[in-house]
């Protein structure tokens, strides 16, 4: 539920903690799948799903529920991963990720996992699935928020500057969406910076009228704010740019750029990542 | 033969959304750009808050026509053919058919009757993007009273649906009292020869085949084949046991649309010889609708040429 006491950060950092160990094993008993992006996205998830959304496992079709729509649909191991910690199904179910008849496809699939708000995963799509439904909220009367997550290498897409200008064009009409970018600043063939560079990132935005909030997405503070503020916003749909690291809480998968964006970790590479995520 | 000209079946699709927004508050209407042209303005003018014009961006308006229908609402979303089925192909099957979400994809200026614009903006290739997405109906309506009738249906339907409308004024081949079924082929006349399986513009040419088939001998059976999907298999296993010989005829490139959907229910239900009249591996020109549908081969003349071919290929058994 949407809180509105002060948030316990170390709360959150001790789940986010036990989210990137459910992570790394559900990707290396899967043996493939997108550690980087997973865990760079982590702490945002954390925040949204146990501090920021309105939302009830047990009354999933509740018509004004807050929804969430990771557009990056490859980060699902972290989506999954932080559903099964709110309740929406058992955590031991993540060990079936990629599996034949799992619910817990590769990538999003609504079909198979109904809680699910929307099936993605070829890139640049969920944010305007996200404006179609928050604009559908809008008529219906529902005061529900909707959040889009997008990778900045997904940003590169065509589609995601077509959603940007239509949202932004709609200002207060969208003030109940809200867009986050995490930006970990690797995608898949290295550094976004030399694929393809997105800077001026957060004036992209703002030439298109967003409310746009530049943070630190490994910082609870900051995330939690970012999120009050964007509920602020009466004018404008807000974008959250979450700069992060690929990889987050495993020294060397962070130390690694792009190179843990699609593969799994080893037995011995899990071991490691693990004892780090105990030690802390 | 002449047959009088009915209304653009865009033009019905306009009035079929002004009665439908009245008659379902649940309906949106999504356009990029084209409301004038694909009709959706009167349907805009009468509910502007149910209305949205995405701009020239039909990925962005397709993929919101999911979040749409994620929400509760049932969208009809509007452009050319060529622009929605091919700029919005990936956001069809990604935010639309892979959830198996019920969106209905009307798209006008389908094939090459369009005209003078030319073939940048003629769709030949709508019909076997469309098949392809997993769980579509697809329907091309022959006439305004066709288009009135099953965009109806369209509307009451579950599944996500194209529905190809034409550009130019449709020749009437029914009248208001005829009947049609989603899935169903219309026999509009019966013959034990050959049969000739067409749709949109080109059932009038295969009525008009059929008259000068029938001056050589030859009796034809027409049937509309409104729905390309899923298609009438059991109409086309009749017809092939019946009449031994089957002619398609679509306003379409032969590859992917109704003459293979035919083929496919022909070989796995009674094999007859086959011949197919459509667009030849190609695009076509700026011209008059008449002209272009004469050069790319689309008229009554093609059709009982094909007809002929076929016939020439049936088994002679005593």
């Amino acid at each position: 539920m949407r809180k509105t006491e002060a948030p316990d950060y170390r709360y959150l950092a001790e789940l986010a903690r036990e989210a990137r160990r459910h992570v790394l094993k559900m990707i290396h008993a899967a043996g493939s799948g997108h550690p980087g992006g997973s865990l760079s996205s982590l702490d945002v998830l954390v925040t949204l799903y146990f501090h920021e959304m309105r939302h009830d496992p047990k009354n999933p079709d509740d018509p004004d529920r807050d929804r969430f729509i990771l557009s990056k649909g490859h980060g699902v191991p972290a989506l999954y991963t932080v559903m099964a910690m709110s309740g929406y199904f058992d955590v031991s179910l993540l060990q079936t990720l990629r599996k034949l008849d799992s619910p817990l496809q590769g990538h999003p699939d609504k079909r198979k996992l109904p809680a699910l708000e929307a099936s993605t995963g070829s890139l640049g799509q969920g944010l305007s699935i996200g404006i179609g439904m928050a604009l559908a909220l809008k008529l219906d009367g529902r005061d529900a928020r909707v959040y889009v997550m997008l990778g900045d290498g997904e940003c590169d897409e065509g589609q995601v500057w077509e959603a940007a200008m239509f949202a932004g064009n709609r200002g207060a009409q969208l003030n109940n969406l809200c867009a986050i970018v995490d930006a970990n600043g690797a995608q898949l063939d290295g550094y976004t910076k030399d694929i393809m560079p997105l800077e001026p990132f957060a004036d992209k935005w703002r030439a298109f009228n967003w409310n746009v909030l530049e943070i630190d997405g490994h910082s609870y503070p900051e995330i939690v704010e970012a999120f009050q503020k964007a509920r602020a916003c009466k004018t404008a749909p807000t974008v959250i740019i979450a700069r992060t690291v690929k990889g987050k809480g495993v020294s060397f998968m962070e130390a690694a750029g792009a190179k843990y964006h699609g593969v799994a970790p080893t037995d011995e590479e899990l071991e490691r990542a693990l004892a780090e995520l105990e030690a802390e | 033969m002449e047959r009088p000209l009915g209304e653009a079946t865009r033009d019905t699709y306009g009035r079929v959304l002004e009665e439908l927004g009245a008659k379902n508050p649940n309906i949106v209407v999504l356009d990029a750009d084209l409301s004038s042209s694909t009709r959706t303005a009167k349907f805009a003018a009468k509910y502007p808050d149910r209305f949205f014009n995405f701009g020239i961006a039909e990925a962005n308006m397709v993929s919101a026509a999911g979040g749409f229908a994620l929400a509760g609402k049932l969208p009809f979303i509007s452009s050319f053919a060529v622009f929605l089925l091919c700029k919005g192909f990936d956001q069809l099957r990604q935010s639309i058919a892979y959830p198996g979400l019920n969106v209905k994809v009307v798209v006008t200026h389908g094939g090459i009757s369009i005209g003078e614009d030319g073939p940048s903006q003629m769709s030949v290739e709508d019909f076997a993007l469309a098949v392809s997405l997993p769980g579509f109906v697809v329907i091309h309506p022959a006439d305004q009273y066709a288009a009135y009738a099953l965009l109806h249906q369209v509307a009451e339907d579950p599944r996500p649906c194209v529905v190809r409308l034409g550009r130019p004024k449709a020749p009437i081949v029914y009248s208001e009292s005829d009947t049609f079924q989603i899935g169903k082929a219309n026999q509009l006349r019966d013959g034990s020869d050959i049969t000739l399986i067409a749709n949109g513009l080109l059932v009038a040419e295969a009525l008009d085949a059929a008259e000068i088939l029938e001056k050589q001998g030859v009796q034809a059976r027409v049937l509309d084949m409104h729905t390309i999907k899923p298609i009438d298999e059991e109409a086309i296993a009749r017809a092939a046991r019946e009449t031994g010989a089957i002619v398609t005829a679509e306003e379409h490139l032969i590859t992917g649309g109704l003459g293979a959907m035919v083929a496919q229910a022909v070989a796995r239900t009674h094999p007859v010889p086959m011949e197919f009249v459509g667009i030849k591996d190609t695009y076509a020109e700026s011209g008059t609708p008449r002209q272009l549908l004469e050069r790319y081969g689309l008229v009554a003349a093609d059709i009982v040429r094909a007809a002929e071919k076929a016939l020439a290929r049936k088994p002679q058994n005593g």
